[in-house]
């Protein structure tokens, strides 16, 4: 265990960003924060859940794959991947951090996805331990710990202090380059993480149960008279799935640059009417079909697949974005029948 | 499994024999650049093909694994990539990644049984690399029937090589039919579903069944009242697809990507997914 007064948080990020860029949130003129590139007179962020999620950072909005040039009837491949540089994303919470096991467990799996495997292996990731959590937090429910966050360095931050516990040999190597750390026992830490812990167990959503989710649960789910009032006033619009940190969906599409053809991928959603239509027909015609996929992918599809984890880490944004209120909250209190109560 | 550094990233492949099957439906033959197959793969398996410009679009292979000099793919006209491909003459280069999807059981499942395939129009395509593959190893299999029905005649895929091939293959029985009384057709007319249920089949047979949703709905029924059990009858589904390796999300049904998982299923497998394909 490091650590540095909060007052020289700053020289310690200078430090970094000179071993690798570093992005951190930072508040904007609107109030919220954003994840921004770290300069001289930036401040890190109070709020610490940030407008966006710290999925772009491996997984951008859009992103490039690769370019053709035609003539005639030849066609030429041109391959823009390029090294990538390394770089730290600084400040972020347990469930954003989560939530890259769970892009992980989608593009890492073979045929491994090598656009992302490339930013991923760039990336480092300070977490840092969330102390004010949001009404809408409900992490706890996938199991997550809020007050100790996985990545490859942790940080803690208490009124006078910041704490630094590296967790992987990246995180080592990293902390090890910054000057002005001083080696400290855990005490602090464990205090900060016991405060913590009680902050959590009094969210308003910290009892809501997954016990009636996960693998399994597919017909008796699918089947339910409540996805049509559940889906009734949805608008489709997908803003829940593009501020959502966990979803993955993407299309591939083209544009003409000029002098050559750009082919690129950028998120799509389950929440189109488009997203599934075909030459052949469209095997979900209606709102409440795509409403109960992305709701389904979450809580029982993705568990189905991978170990009973969870496709949710109860960021609580899309409960925060979306304009007619619907959420995930919702249909887990709706389905998940007494248990959530 | 696939090159890492290969995911998305297509090869260029060269059309090198446009054959016209039906008013609708070409056949084309591919090849690299340099003249040889572009990959090899199993029976039922797909590849993704594109024209920079114009976009990409998922195709069964429909040649045998056993053609080891080329590929083909018999593709039907009904949009942006199709429709340009329809125009497209031989030289043309076009783009090609793959194998995508879970092939036929051939190896496993269906060695030493007898084979019976439905196909009905286009989905005759997914299920010619099979038989083509099952007749060249044909002494791994039992006895093959196949039948197959179009709206016309004209609407049938792949009739010469049927007339001058399948039928004459001693192991092989074919049985075309087509929906309405044509000249020039003394065949049988009337459809696909009622036709199986007329020829009666022994419940012997491993089922191989590939069409638009109504024929199969139709035949499945037809075979079950034949006595037929769901575990013996496969067939391949058709759903959207972008990135052909369970990553877009596109083709999702239940806890399965269509183009990772399937597109090749038993129908005892389909009944534990939910009904959204
Ligand atoms: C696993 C799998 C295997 C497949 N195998 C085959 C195969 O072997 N052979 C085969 O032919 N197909 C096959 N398909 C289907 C094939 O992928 C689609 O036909 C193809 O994607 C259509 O692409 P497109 O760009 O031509 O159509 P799109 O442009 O994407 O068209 C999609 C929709 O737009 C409509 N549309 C677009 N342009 C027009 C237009 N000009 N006029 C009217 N409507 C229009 C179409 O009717 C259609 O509803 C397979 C699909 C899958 C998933
Ligand atoms: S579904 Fe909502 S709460 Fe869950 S991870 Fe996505 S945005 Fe966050
Ligand atoms: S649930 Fe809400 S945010 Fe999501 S698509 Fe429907 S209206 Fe939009
Ligand atoms: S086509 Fe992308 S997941 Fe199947």
């Amino acid at each position: 265990m490091r650590k540095c007064l909060v007052e020289d948080i700053n020289s310690v990020l200078a430090q970094i960003n000179k071993a690798a860029k570093v992005y951190l949130p930072v508040d904007g003129t609107d109030g919220k924060a954003r994840f921004e590139e770290w300069a001289e007179g930036k401040e890190w962020s109070n709020a610490l859940n940030t407008e966006r999620s710290a999925k772009d950072f491996f997984f951008p909005q859009t992103e490039n794959l690769m370019e053709f040039k035609t003539e005639g009837k030849n066609i030429e491949i041109i391959d823009i991947r390029s090294d990538k540089d390394d770089f730290v994303i600084f400040g972020v919470r347990g469930c954003d951090v989560r939530s890259f096991d769970i892009l992980d467990r989608v593009f890492l799996v073979e045929p491994i996805d090598s656009f992302y495997k490339a930013r991923r292996e760039h990336g480092i990731i300070i977490s840092v331990a969330c102390g004010r959590p949001s009404e809408t937090c409900f992490c706890g429910a996938f199991g997550i710990d809020a007050s100790n966050p996985a990545g490859d360095v942790t940080v803690w931050r208490t009124k006078e202090a910041v704490y630094w516990q590296s967790n992987t040999d990246k995180g080592e190597e990293l902390l090890k380059k910054v000057e002005g750390l001083t080696d400290c026992d855990e005490a602090a830490v464990e205090e900060e993480k016991a405060k913590i812990k009680k902050i959590m167990d009094k969210l308003p959503l910290a009892n809501l149960s997954t016990e009636d989710f996960g693998a399994g649960k597919t017909m008796e789910l699918f089947d339910s008279d409540k996805w049509k009032d559940l889906s009734e006033s949805c608008l489709g619009c997908g803003t829940c799935t593009f501020v959502c940190p966990t979803c993955q969906c993407y299309d591939i599409k083209e544009f003409n640059a000029g002098k050559g053809v750009v082919r690129f991928r950028c998120w799509d959603s389950c929440m189109y009417s488009d997203f599934t239509q075909m030459s052949a027909g469209q095997p979900r015609l209606s709102q409440l079909e795509r409403f109960r996929q992305r709701f389904m992918h979450k809580l029982v599809y993705y568990p189905e697949r991978n170990d009973g984890i969870y496709g949710c880490v109860g960021c609580g944004r899309c409960l925060a974005k979306c304009p007619i209120s619907m959420n995930i909250v919702k249909v887990m209190k709706s389905l998940g029948g007494k248990d959530n109560e | 499994m696939s090159n890492v550094s290969e995911t998305l990233i297509p090869k260029i492949g060269v059309i090198t024999d446009v054959r016209i099957d039906t008013p609708d439906i070409k056949t084309f033959r591919v090849v690299t650049p340099d003249g040889v197959k572009p990959f090899d793969h199993r029976p039922g398996q797909c590849a993704m093909l594109s024209v920079p410009g114009v976009g990409e679009a998922m195709f069964s292979i429909t040649s045998s694994p056993t053609n080891t000099e080329f590929m083909e793919f018999s593709i039907k006209k009904c949009g942006c990539v199709t429709d340009w491909l329809h125009q497209a003459e031989v030289g043309q280069q076009i783009t090609i990644r793959g194998p995508y999807g879970t092939p036929f059981p051939v190896d496993d499942e269906f060695a030493g049984k007898n084979l019976l395939f439905i196909a009905g129009g286009v989905g005759l395509a997914p299920l010619r690399s099979v038989i083509n593959y099952c007749r060249h190893y044909s002494d791994r299999y039992g006895k093959i029937d196949i039948v197959y029905g179009s709206r016309s005649k004209n609407d049938l895929l792949d009739y010469k090589e049927i007339v001058d091939e399948w039928t004459k293959d001693a192991n092989v029985d074919v049985h075309l039919t087509i929906d309405n009384p044509q000249e020039g057709w003394d065949g049988h007319v009337g459809f696909v579903p009622n036709y199986v249920k007329e020829l009666g089949f022994d419940t012997d047979k491993t089922v191989i069944l590939c069409g638009p949703p109504i024929m199969i709905k139709f035949t499945l029924d037809g075979l079950c009242d034949l006595g037929f059990e769901k575990s013996q009858i496969y067939t391949t589904l058709e759903m959207r697809m972008k990135c052909g390796v369970g990553k877009c999300g596109r083709c999702n049904v239940g806890s399965k990507y269509i183009c990772k998982d399937g597109p090749v299923f038993r129908f005892d497998e389909l009944d534990e997914l939910p009904d959204e394909y």
